[in-house]
């Protein structure tokens, strides 16, 4: 189906999806930790507003709903806790610039193509119009494991491992209009403990190590073998 | 379309079009400078105070070193003439003129090209080490800038089927407001590379003669008189060039279908209209941002092109659906 025939609605879903794909591209790329925070908190209002532009396009109030936990979850409540938490560890001018930005940039690319042919398959959706939303989401949950793969920090870490969670719930909302509304609640439960979990261990780390730099834990672990 | 190739009248008109280009770029140089200016809290020149540069350049005597040899002074004719043929091209009052049998964006880029090829040339012919210092930087970001620039092209070539600017807008008058992701993302390519290309803030600063970081400005530091009046003019075009592009592609309401005074007067008045906003938001944004050090500016490419793959591959996902 070619994106004329679509309405206005539809046609603005497509483009927010597109924008939250590209918030995690500059996720992948950004290097200041606080720049970082601030892209996420934009992925999820990006996410909180594709939910409830499909929530008017199809007619589904359980979907506003969803919308508004996205927004005050993802876009406002986690990044500012994470916010405190780099005020409080003195990271606010930490900075990590990417290893090989560019080869990092063409597997993401190539994450998004790949993705794109796992989902050509699919024939049977029972929304034809955002069928290929979940190429994007897919290909959202794989950059945000590449960000875990190829970042350092533990924070930014962190991070990729929630916008893993935004792509989960994008396919959600593209594939059957939400998840029963139990397992959101229970799912952004979840994630807001894994933020507190995650607050609670990075003071540990960078009590025991003196920074958030994960790639040091090898090197603690080699000097205790000799 | 094929009586109208060979009607007097439209072929004035693409005349007229072509002058209005030349005519119209220090206007729009000058209300960059102006509102930047303002922003700033200064008065700032009047409006036709890059008119007055460009007569008195012309009536000053040129001075050419005596290392140089002939290229050196016929890189500015070339110059200007390839960014004036490249200004003829492209749609600024209506589509379907005459000239836009030629008016495809892979030719435009050829003519760009062809004039940054001879600047640099002309650069390094005096000898000097600003000139071959700023020959080879420009060299690094358009070779950095020109992938990009393509890339965006093909996206919008992808939607309407032609590499054909008229074609191109055209299409787009005809489809309505159509949100397009690929569209979002080719505009945001499309404005890096402007940028980048046109010599403005983040990556060169127009109006400097003095920094270690210059551009544009080292290649025709050995210019003087009548040259550097070409020279400068050619760079006033290549804004208005790539101002109009990015209105007229993305944004293509006002311009006229038919050659009615009324429609004409309209796409005047709508292309005004675009490039004196398009204008502010450049005076905005280069108030607001800071020149970036020379070694970030292939970062700066590097999101250009990625914003150009990002808009080739929605396009495929998103919007052609299989």
């Amino acid at each position: 189906m070619s994106i004329t025939q679509l309405s206005l609605l539809e046609q603005a879903v497509f483009v927010l999806a597109a924008l939250v794909l590209f918030t995690s591209f500059a996720l992948l790329g950004q290097a200041r930790l606080l720049s970082t925070i601030h892209l996420f908190a934009w992925q999820g209002l990006a996410l909180a507003l594709v939910s409830s532009l499909v929530a008017t396009a199809t007619n589904e109030p359980h979907l506003y709903l969803s919308a508004l936990l996205t927004l005050s979850l993802k876009a406002l409540l986690i990044p500012w806790m994470l916010h405190r938490l780099v005020r409080r560890l003195e990271l606010e001018r930490h900075a990590e610039p990417l290893r090989h930005p560019v080869m990092v940039m063409l597997a993401g690319t190539a994450l998004v193509i790949f993705s794109y042919w796992i989902v050509l398959p699919i024939e049977r959706l029972e929304l034809a119009a955002t069928r290929n939303i979940i190429a994007i989401s897919l290909a959202v949950i794989l950059i945000g494991l590449l960000i875990m793969v190829m970042r350092r920090q533990a924070v930014i870490k962190v991070i990729g491992f929630m916008s893993m969670e935004n792509g989960l719930f994008l396919a959600a909302v593209a594939a059957t209009h939400g998840m029963p509304l139990v397992v959101e609640l229970g799912v952004a439960f979840d994630v807001l403990i894994a933020a507190v979990l995650f607050g609670v261990f990075f003071f540990h780390i960078s009590e025991s190590i003196e920074s958030l730099d994960v790639d040091r834990l090898n090197r603690l672990r080699a000097r205790d073998k000799s | 379309m094929a009586d109208l190739l060979n009607s007097p009248a439209a072929w004035g008109l693409a005349l007229v079009q072509g002058l209005l280009f030349l005519l119209a770029a220090p206007l729009l140089t000058a209300w960059v400078r102006r509102v930047k200016a303002r922003l700033q809290n200064r008065r700032g020149a009047p409006l036709l105070q890059p008119y007055r540069d460009l007569y008195k350049l012309f009536a000053k005597e040129a001075m050419v070193a005596r290392t140089t040899s002939g290229l050196f002074l016929a890189a500015p004719y070339i110059v200007f003439g390839s960014t004036l043929l490249a200004g003829a091209v492209v749609p600024l009052l209506a589509v379907n003129l005459p000239t836009a049998a030629i008016a495809d964006v892979i030719v435009l880029a050829g003519f760009f090209a062809l004039g940054r090829f001879f600047l640099t040339l002309a650069g390094m012919d005096a000898g000097t080490a600003f000139g071959g210092m700023g020959a080879s930087r420009e060299m690094l970001v358009s070779a950095l800038a020109e992938p990009a620039l393509l890339m965006a092209v093909f996206t919008l070539a992808m939607t309407a089927h032609s590499t054909n600017l008229s074609s191109v807008v055209a299409y787009q008058l005809d489809a309505g407001l159509v949100l397009r992701p690929s569209y979002l993302f080719a505009l945001l390519g499309l404005v890096l590379v402007a940028i980048a290309e046109t010599g403005r803030i983040p990556v060169d600063n127009p109006a400097t003669h003095l920094e270690l970081t210059m551009i544009h400005e080292a290649m025709i530091l050995e210019y003087s008189g009548r040259h550097l009046a070409l020279m400068e003019g050619a760079a006033q075009l290549k804004l208005m060039i790539y101002g109009v592009l990015i209105s007229n592609i993305f944004f293509p309401w006002g311009i006229a279908t038919e050659f009615t005074p009324a429609a004409l007067l309209l796409g005047l008045v709508a292309i005004t209209a675009k490039l004196a906003l398009l204008g502010v938001l450049l005076a905005v944004a280069e108030t607001v941002l800071a020149k970036m050090r020379l070694f970030r500016a292939p970062e700066f490419l590097n999101m250009a092109l990625l914003f150009s793959v990002l808009g080739l591959l929605s396009h495929v996902i998103l919007e052609v659906g299989a």
